[in-house]
């Protein structure tokens, strides 16, 4: 008989990594982002689609919002493991959790790309 | 052996009324907090930001933004990033065993509390 126990080196190193690679990128992105918008000449439709139009913040906009949703799905999975014993229950909020952000990627990329 | 100490009984005491935090565990818990609000309100602010760069949509932008209840939402918005900011930064700072000392890893999470509240201010009347 094999009784095994799960716990060990290595289990949730990569997303413990990830977790913290991702909120190093956010901090950086933020401030990247708040000098931006103080630099604006004023706050009209014509400038701010004018930022976000520019290649470059447009490339770093959207490793923003997938780093934000690689990083809520640790974050929000970590509360589920916490929280929510049953496994059936468990399960459906990790899978319906990760609908979520996918389609938020989606709709950032919408949002970005139509510019 | 290993079997031995996972399956001991460990006491538990899981009174949260009469739990009282320290100031790192406030921290914390906070952080955990303003997380959850963020991830809820994530389709709120991506309507927003959709709003915001669309031509069309940049008139009814700025009128939801203008609405003193969206107003309420949006500044507890800004304080649950800035606290979930500051807060990370002092997480990654520990796991680079910077000021785990007891005394320190206090003033810390003092300071956390302080810089989150006080830009939130001051961001919050610059931005209303």
């Amino acid at each position: 008989m094999v009784n095994r126990i799960l716990v060990g080196a290595h289990y949730g190193l990569k997303d413990w990594i990830v977790q913290r690679a991702t909120a190093v990128y956010m901090a950086v992105y933020t401030l990247v982002f708040a000098a931006c918008a103080l630099a604006l000449p004023e706050f009209s439709f014509e400038s701010w689609s004018a930022l976000f139009g520019n290649g470059v913040f447009k490339f770093l906009t959207f490793l923003f919002f997938l780093a934000l949703f690689y990083h809520a799905w640790i974050g929000v999975r970590d509360l589920w493991m916490d929280y929510v014993k049953p496994v059936g229950v468990r399960l459906t909020l990790h899978v319906v959790t990760i609908f979520l952000l996918v389609g938020y990627a989606g709709w950032a990329a919408q949002i970005l790309w139509r510019l | 052996m290993s079997e031995v100490t996972v399956r001991k009984q460990r006491p538990k005491h899981l009174a949260i009324h009469e739990i009282r935090l320290p100031l790192p565990g406030f921290v914390s818990i906070l952080h955990r907090i303003s997380g959850v609000g963020l991830f809820l309100l994530l389709p709120f602010l991506l309507y927003l930001f959709d709003l915001s760069l669309s031509q069309d949509g940049f008139a009814t932008f700025s009128e939801v933004v203008a609405h003193p209840l969206a107003k309420l939402i949006l500044l507890g918005l800004l304080w649950a990033y800035l606290h979930h900011f500051c807060a990370g930064i002092r997480f990654l700072l520990l796991d680079l065993h910077k000021g785990i000392d007891l005394q320190p890893a206090r003033n810390s999470a003092r300071l956390v509390l302080i810089v989150s509240l006080a830009l939130t201010a001051v961001i919050g009347v610059a931005l209303w």
